[in-house]
């Protein structure tokens, strides 16, 4: 069974119509990448996804209706959003970032163990720990809201640009944790990028936005090898 | 205006004309309050209603108003028709004083200074150094103004009259200020001040502008309030005043002129019925109205009227 | 000298009652960005529930615990029926419910109450402290009881995940909800909190100038302005700025401008603030947004 269904999904910011009735799907423990350029709806799909935007159409997960619910709601079924722009908390310790991402939580000693391995992942994180994190350089702080979506210990999740303004290495370093993450937790992902090349080679799947709709859909490897919707959609 | 409107409003004036006469004269003494109130509230909402600043403390203009008419006549002996351009003269001044500092201040904090001032007003007012003047405490009495040229009418109705007729000249004089460019500025600043700078209103002009003319306003409805109460004293002129002007153009309808007309009925005869019950029951009255109307009728009672008649003459128009 | 000091003294001892106040106000600014115009009356109102229930024959301190546990409700009910629905309403709305709310809970305690004014017990001795001739113990124990609630916040708001989670949402909502916390929760909770300090504060006031529906008002304008002074969004500052303004009132009403004109030092301190340095003595810079 698919983890998340959209049907028809329409999205408005006001009387400004952005979405136009999208379909897709993700199985659990797939990696999906939503690709297209700028303005195209992806970030709002994110948003839609998370009840942050007025929406029509149907979105399940996990089988159950998510369309019309609180966002978080929506997060404690299990969806843990990295938004663009990170959403750092930015007058709060690093520490304390992290702790507010397992807040839903009640098991107590998994969270902590959970922390611990955070900091592996990320020994720079574990130095600035009581840092305020507004203080943290670009990177340091993707790297902060990644790690505080995983410690919700999410089914899904969901990332905005993860490369936006992130060095070429930090970016690799972000992908193969995305990577570690999906194969030995099974988490699901969700991933919107503007780097379609780092994206396709990393996703399962792919789907192709353009002005609010689906227009191209497939495996990731077949859209990778495609040259002419290389060229076309995706500009390399 | 459609002559429509032009023919009610004449009928409104005839009949406002008529009524000291076939009422007692307490009710003559009522209805003058309310035209006072109603040039008051119209004072506040060109302020508040039109230009989005919000102030909590329009209490304190009209109590310089009604101070400087009681000072003037009491103490320097003055007639009291000319105490009104001197009221408004002085509320003019301090009101667009208060709006130049004012002009930082958004909202709630805007909301907050004034707030302050309205509660800070009595204790002013009693400050034992300007006693001579103000009467301390104990306030000042003004005598009744007689009617001129030895007309055959009793002082209650003289007072009505010439309240209505400067009630009458202030709106006509608000109306035209409000319909044309001026009032469209003061509501652009109000809605999108962004978008107004970059059309090339002086916002900072307008806003103390707003200030300076809203006080005028309120300033002389309190000379003629003095007057017609012929009495100030410094617990006349609480915070309370200024939150019952607050409820006469929530009431009303804010940015409506109209409005000012509603919300003054509300508020002079609203405590005279609910007094009957209990002496907090006015307020409670009050809060409750203005919950109620924030959440159901936010343009107000004026609104509501110009929903309705818009509904009955425009079938009639078809 | 001796005079002085007994200024600054007394001024220490108002400005405790003025601080307990402030941090109200400041526990609703924080977490909802709202300055409740209403916090004076809520305070009285809750503090006449307490007179009920020493008449009724409780105890000081059960009653006291009792009517605390009640505002917190009070509070977070006004939250949830009367603010919610104006949360993202334009200011003016917002400015009018508070309005409304002191309004309605001034007549309703008139009402129940009736306009007389009663004493409310303090549970201190007569004696003063050492026999000083300064501040009574009533005045010394309410500046004890501010202090013990800062430190209390303080702990709550540190150390305590419903504190960080609250510290959260005044910070960046949407972020909260992402990691899944209820924010309309937590804006009731602020104003439990509020509400509840706000009651402790009405127990410390009243037994000084005795239980009548209009005790708050000048106190309020005080609390504004130790709030302001301190920074409206700084618990700490809000208990400095108290005793500042209490003192200033005091030394400024005895030598410079007598003592008729108190109440316009706290309009003074409220303009001269708003418009010198809006965030205060300690509070954070808030760029307001364009």
């Amino acid at each position: 069974m698919a983890l998340l269904e959209v049907k028809g999904l329409r999205a408005s910011y006001g009387p400004t119509r952005v979405l136009h009735g999208l379909d897709f799907a993700l199985d659990e423990g797939s990696i999906t990448a939503v690709l297209g350029a700028n303005g195209a709806g992806k970030t709002t799909t994110l948003r839609a996804l998370c009840g942050m935007v007025k929406t029509e159409g149907e979105m399940r997960f996990g089988g159950a209706r998510i369309d019309g619910r609180l966002t978080e709601d929506i997060v404690r079924l299990g969806i843990a959003h990295v938004p663009d722009g990170r959403g750092t908390f930015v007058n709060l310790t690093t520490e304390e970032n992290l702790r507010l991402g397992a807040y839903t939580r009640k098991d107590r000693a998994a969270v902590e163990s959970d922390l611990a391995r955070i900091f592996t992942y990320f020994p720079r994180l574990k130095e600035r720990r009581r840092q305020q994190a507004g203080t943290l350089s670009g990177g340091e702080q993707q790297m902060l809201a990644v790690s505080r979506a995983l410690m919700l210990r999410p089914k899904l999740l969901l990332f905005d640009e993860p490369s936006f303004g992130l060095a070429p290495l930090l970016v690799r370093e972000l992908f193969e944790i995305m990577r570690t993450v999906n194969q030995r937790e099974r988490v699901s992902i969700l991933l919107v990028e503007q780097n379609a090349a780092m994206a396709l080679d990393l996703a399962d799947r792919a789907y192709l936005i353009e002005t609010g709709r689906v227009v191209l859909s497939g495996p990731a490897d077949e859209i990778k090898r495609d040259d002419a919707v290389r060229r076309s959609y995706l500009g390399y | 205006m459609t002559r429509r409107v032009y023919i009610g409003v004449a009928v409104l004036l005839a009949i406002a004309c008529v009524l000291p006469f076939v009422v007692s004269n307490y009710r003559t003494f009522q209805l003058t309050l309310v035209l006072v109130y109603a040039i008051a509230l119209l004072g506040l909402n060109i302020l508040t209603g039109y230009n989005g600043q919000i102030s909590l403390g329009h209490g304190a203009f009209y109590a310089i108003g009604a101070y400087s008419a009681a000072v003037l006549m009491d103490r320097l002996g003055a007639p009291y028709w000319a105490t009104l351009p001197a009221a408004g003269a002085v509320c003019l001044v301090a009101g667009f004083l208060f709006g130049l500092p004012a002009l930082r201040l958004e909202g709630l904090y805007l909301a907050l200074a004034t707030f302050a001032l309205g509660v800070s007003m009595p204790q002013l007012l009693k400050y034992h150094h300007l006693e001579k003047w103000t009467g301390g405490v104990q306030g000042i009495v003004i005598a009744k103004p007689e009617p001129p040229f030895g007309l055959p009418i009793n002082p209650d109705q003289w007072l009505y009259l010439f309240t209505l007729a400067v009630a009458v000249v202030m709106f006509v004089l608000g109306w035209n200020l409000l319909r044309g460019r001026v009032g469209r500025a003061l509501i652009a600043i109000r809605d999108q001040h962004i978008a107004a700078e970059a059309m090339g209103i002086n916002s900072a002009l307008y806003k103390s502008l707003a200030f300076g003319v809203s006080a005028m306003y309120t300033g002389i409805a309190g000379a003629l309030g003095a007057i017609a109460v012929q009495y100030v004293a410094p617990d006349s002129f609480t915070i309370f005043l200024s939150l019952v002007f607050l409820v006469g153009i929530v009431v009303g309808g804010l940015a409506s002129i109209s409005g000012a007309l509603y919300g003054a009925l509300f508020i002079q005869f609203v405590p005279n019925v609910a007094d009957e019950i209990s002496k907090a029951a006015p307020w409670a009255i009050f809060g409750l109205f203005l919950i109620g109307f924030v959440y159901l009728m936010p343009a107000g009672v004026a609104g509501a009227v110009r929903m309705l008649l818009l509904r009955l003459w425009g079938k009639s128009a078809k | 000298m001796d005079a002085f000091m007994h200024q600054v003294l007394s001024g220490l001892a108002t400005g405790g009652i003025y601080a307990s106040l402030a941090l109200a106000l400041v526990m609703i600014y924080r977490v909802t960005h709202l300055v409740n115009f209403a916090q004076g009356e809520m305070a009285m109102f809750s503090t006449y529930i307490a007179w009920s229930l020493i008449n009724a024959g409780m105890g000081y301190w059960p009653a006291f615990l009792l009517t605390v546990l009640l505002a917190f409700v009070l509070g977070v009910v006004i939250e949830r029926v009367v603010i919610r629905p104006v949360e993202n309403a334009p200011v003016l709305a917002i400015v009018v419910i508070f309005i409304a709310l002191l309004v309605i809970l001034n007549s309703a305690t008139g009402w129940i109450y009736s306009y007389t004014i009663k004493t409310f017990p303090s549970p201190f001795p007569k004696e003063p402290l050492f026999g000083n001739r300064y501040m009574s113990s009533h005045e010394l124990g309410a500046i004890g009881i501010t202090l013990v609630v800062l430190v209390l916040l303080y702990v709550f708001f540190r150390f305590t995940p419903l504190g960080l989670a609250m510290r959260a949402v005044a910070q960046n909502p949407e972020s909260s909800r992402l990691v899944g916390i209820r924010v309309g929760w937590m804006l009731a909770l602020g104003w439990g909190l509020a509400a509840a300090v706000g009651a402790v504060a009405g127990m410390m006031i009243a037994p000084i100038v005795y239980l009548d529906p209009n005790m708050m008002g000048g106190i309020l304008l005080y609390a504004f302005a130790a709030a302001l002074l301190g920074g409206i969004d700084s618990p700490g500052g809000a208990v400095i700025g108290g005793f500042a303004v209490g003192v200033l009132e005091n030394v400024l009403g005895a030598y410079v401008i007598g003592n008729d004109l108190k109440l316009s030092v706290a309009l003074g301190l409220i303009i001269g603030v708003l418009l010198v340095k809006p965030s205060g003595l300690f509070g954070k810079v808030h760029v307001t947004r364009v």
